[in-house]
């Protein structure tokens, strides 16, 4: 069969089918989300989306002790969350391999830190892998998963956004069909009470040291000789960038970061003049060498952000080829919210408001983004409710400006729900909106716990938020079209203006789901005068013509009727036929 | 061993600069060559700038480019064109979609939009093509972007057999026809004028 072009995702996903992985668990998140989506369309397997990181593993050490391979899929911020089952499955080993797939984002191209997913290798101690192309993306799952069950440890794949986002050609192979195996009990391996606990204590350290035995044994790094005067260490898609870079230069190619293989590297070492590393993220490599008593010269490599062919050209003394000069007075082009995004109209009241909006992670964290500029914070998943109670017990005076959470639906299954929980058992005051627009939108439409479908495209139950808040104790739950502006900007500051804790669930679907049948609206010119109040709802749609009247362009125009409610003038009405406005 | 050819997409999320970029990667494998693609997604593509990268060659390493790197600018929109520049080599060639789409900060008056665009891209030797028009005389709007890949296949080696059997097979299958028809008409437009390489 020829190559087939693969995403990095789509190998990681093609290898855990090809190792005999009869189900994929994880949380959509940026850059790994298609992996799962990925697995879920391969033949004789089972896929699931969890509600959040830390159930998905738990799921996967279940399936593991039931004794079949199991692949869990999640970004780099989605680790801290699985952190707490990761650290004791390192105790408790294996018995089908567990491969944990962790995309980190260098460069923050769609998440809110930089984090280096390769030191949960030492922390945890589990192994970690890094391939620097869809083949080793592939090959390298298929390897973890033997690493796994020969270590009897769960193994992290982790990956950047170069690597998940980038596509290559890869052979592809046959699928290994692994029968499951009769359930046998085995609390001394899976049970962590501390008296079995301690001795997996010990084990975890025996296993270690088999483990640096294999790293220096294994062909999975890989050593080029070329010219000796410069030895370079790299791993991941920065290996891609050294060849191209410094293409003179002797590699010592890391494909199992942890743990790192003691004596090759000292090899390498003394085969070359001069010792660097090349890495992104932290000076994972470097740091790990040097305690390793391994001189590592200081390459002087950009310290944040992703790294290119030319960043590492340049940091060794390379002059860069020829350039056009920039264009000079461009406008900037920032992400923004869909026309008839069911967000905008909400965070178009709160910034009428004056609202303090501790905020969260999605689509709706771009109602921070002008002109509707209506949140203060947005730190990590679920963290807008813990936040919005936070600021109320600091004491800081927010004068008459109200302090609302804001959560979408999928980030509240994920980690809303216990936020709301203390909010209510701790008799929190303010006001938690609940934005529900049908899907797991910022990652390309998921099905999630809050919308009735499941993955592998099944109909399923789905949370009812008005009963949930009823059953932690909250009274006041209203549920809004924010497609109604009017009733949307009214309940808020009615909701708001009470010393309660109060849930409102503002229910419509993303504007990327509804094959809408309503009409696009446009401008009567001679109507408008020009008052701006229709541009200040950000949309995409609406621009400014001559004499500053505003201008719709019926190409991108959904027929929301957002800004028909907005105009004070009567002067957006519907193109053609009359429809009806507002209704969803 | 000679250097990958490499080619930029640049364009605004949305536009389909990703189906664009997996037909050019596809007829590149098929033509027997190493390739390597290279997208954002996520935040990212919600209207705001994107690009991808496609390389091909006798082997790549690296999937993504820096500036003064690319062969090709393919751009899908004029201010992308303009911002992705610095990209292009100096004997680079330089497509541009006369597409125009006003940023959000444009359309709330906090920047203004560039002036002479069209000229200063001229100066850079951009060669202009109406895709939207010329998809919708090939049926739809939405084949713009395979409009575009029918002006890039001018310059470039692969057969056009090859450029069909990709498209046929990677576009929904009532809009195949359409397609082929976008593909055809930004062929002739690039032929037209003096790009012919």
């Amino acid at each position: 069969m020829p190559p087939t072009l693969l995403s990095g995702n789509e190998s990681v996903a093609q290898g855990a089918w090809e190792a005999g992985a009869v189900v994929g668990v994880g949380y959509p998140g940026t850059p790994s989300t298609e992996t799962l989506e990925s697995f879920a369309r391969l033949p004789d397997v089972y896929a699931e989306w969890a509600p959040n990181e830390k159930v998905a593993l738990e799921v996967a050490a279940g399936v593991s002790m039931g004794g079949s391979r199991v692949l869990v899929t999640m970004k780099h911020v989605g680790v801290n969350v699985a952190a707490d089952p990761l650290f004791t499955l390192a105790y408790t080993g294996v018995k089908g391999g567990v491969v944990i797939l962790a995309a980190d984002d260098p460069g923050m191209h769609s998440s809110q830190n930089e984090q280096d997913s390769r030191n949960w290798g030492p922390f945890a101690r589990v192994p970690v892998l890094e391939p620097s192309d869809s083949g080793e993306a592939r090959e390298l799952t298929l390897r973890a998963f033997e690493l796994s069950e020969r270590f009897d440890v769960p193994v992290i794949l982790r990956t950047s956004t170069r690597i998940a986002h980038s596509k290559g050609l890869v052979e592809t192979g046959e699928r290994a069909e692994r029968p499951a195996t009769p359930y046998e009990s085995d609390p001394a391996k899976w049970l962590m009470l501390p008296a079995n606990a301690r001795l997996r204590r010990e084990f975890l350290e025996e296993r270690m040291s088999a483990l640096r035995v294999f790293a220096d044994e294994t062909d999975i790094n890989r050593v080029e000789m070329r010219d000796t005067t410069l030895g370079v260490v790299t791993s991941g898609v920065c290996y891609q960038y050294v060849r191209e870079a410094i293409p003179e230069a002797s590699v010592f190619k890391v494909a199992l970061s942890f743990p790192l293989p003691a004596a090759a590297l000292a090899r390498f070492a003394s085969s070359v003049r001069r010792l660097m590393v090349v890495e992104e993220g932290d000076h994972y490599l470097a740091r790990s060498i040097r305690a390793l008593g391994i001189d590592v010269e200081d390459v002087g490599l950009p310290k944040t952000g992703e790294l290119s062919p030319g960043k590492i050209a340049t940091a060794f003394g390379h002059e860069p080829g020829p350039t056009r000069a920039p264009v000079e007075g461009l406008p900037a082009r920032p992400p923004l919210m869909c026309p008839g995004c069911p967000h905008r109209s909400v965070f178009y009241a709160l910034r009428k408001m004056k609202a303090v909006v501790t905020g969260d992670i999605g689509c709706y964290t771009l109602g921070a983004t002008p002109p509707l500029s209506a949140m203060d914070s947005c730190v990590c998943m679920g963290a807008s409710i813990g936040m919005a109670h936070g600021v109320r017990l600091s004491g800081g005076d927010t004068g008459r400006r109200p302090v609302v959470g804001v959560i979408g639906d999928s980030t509240f299954a994920h980690s809303g729900i216990t936020g709301l929980t203390h909010m209510a058992y701790n008799s929190g005051a303010g006001t938690i909106l609940i934005l529900d627009n049908r899907i797991t939108a910022m990652t390309g439409h998921q099905g999630n716990p809050m919308m009735g479908q499941t993955l592998m495209g099944n109909e399923t139950v789905e949370i009812d938020v008005e009963k949930l808040c009823e059953a932690l104790g909250i009274e006041d739950v209203t549920v809004v079209d924010p497609h109604d502006l009017d009733r949307t900007e009214a309940v808020l500051r009615e909701k708001t203006a009470e010393e309660n804790l109060s849930v409102i669930v503002f229910r419509s679907p993303c504007a990327l789901l509804l094959r809408t049948e309503e009409q696009p609206v446009a401008v009567d010119e001679d109507a408008c005068t020009a008052c701006g109040l229709c541009i200040r709802l950000g949309c995409p749609a609406i621009g400014t013509g001559e004499g500053g009247v505003a201008v719709i362009d019926v190409s991108l125009c959904v027929g929301c009727g957002d800004c028909v409610q907005v105009c004070r003038f009567d002067a957006i009405r519907p193109v053609g036929p009359v429809c009806d406005i507002g209704g969803v | 061993m000679t250097a990958p050819t490499t080619v930029m997409l640049a364009g605004v999320g949305g536009q389909g600069t990703i189906l664009a970029a997996d037909v050019l990667a596809k007829v590149a494998a098929a033509a027997g060559l190493d390739v390597k693609l290279s997208e954002v997604h996520g935040m990212a593509q919600r209207g705001g700038s994107v690009d991808t990268v496609v390389r091909f060659g006798e082997s790549v390493a690296s999937p993504i480019t820096d500036p003064g790197g690319a062969d090709h600018l393919v751009a899908f929109e004029m201010i992308e064109a303009a911002r992705r520049i610095p990209f292009l080599k100096p004997d680079g060639r330089l497509l541009v979609n006369t597409r125009l789409i006003e940023p959000l900060p444009v359309l709330i008056g906090a920047a203004d939009m560039p002036e002479d665009l069209e000229a200063r891209l001229a100066e850079q030797g951009a060669i202009f093509i109406d895709a939207e028009e010329l998809a919708c005389e090939a049926g739809s709007e939405k084949a713009a972007n395979i409009v575009l890949m029918g002006a890039l296949s001018t310059g470039l080696q692969f057969p056009e057999e090859a450029w069909h059997g990709v498209i046929a097979t990677r576009v929904p299958p009532k809009t195949v026809e359409t397609n082929l028809r976008a593909f055809e008409l930004g062929r002739q437009a690039c032929r037209k004028g003096e790009c012919l390489l």
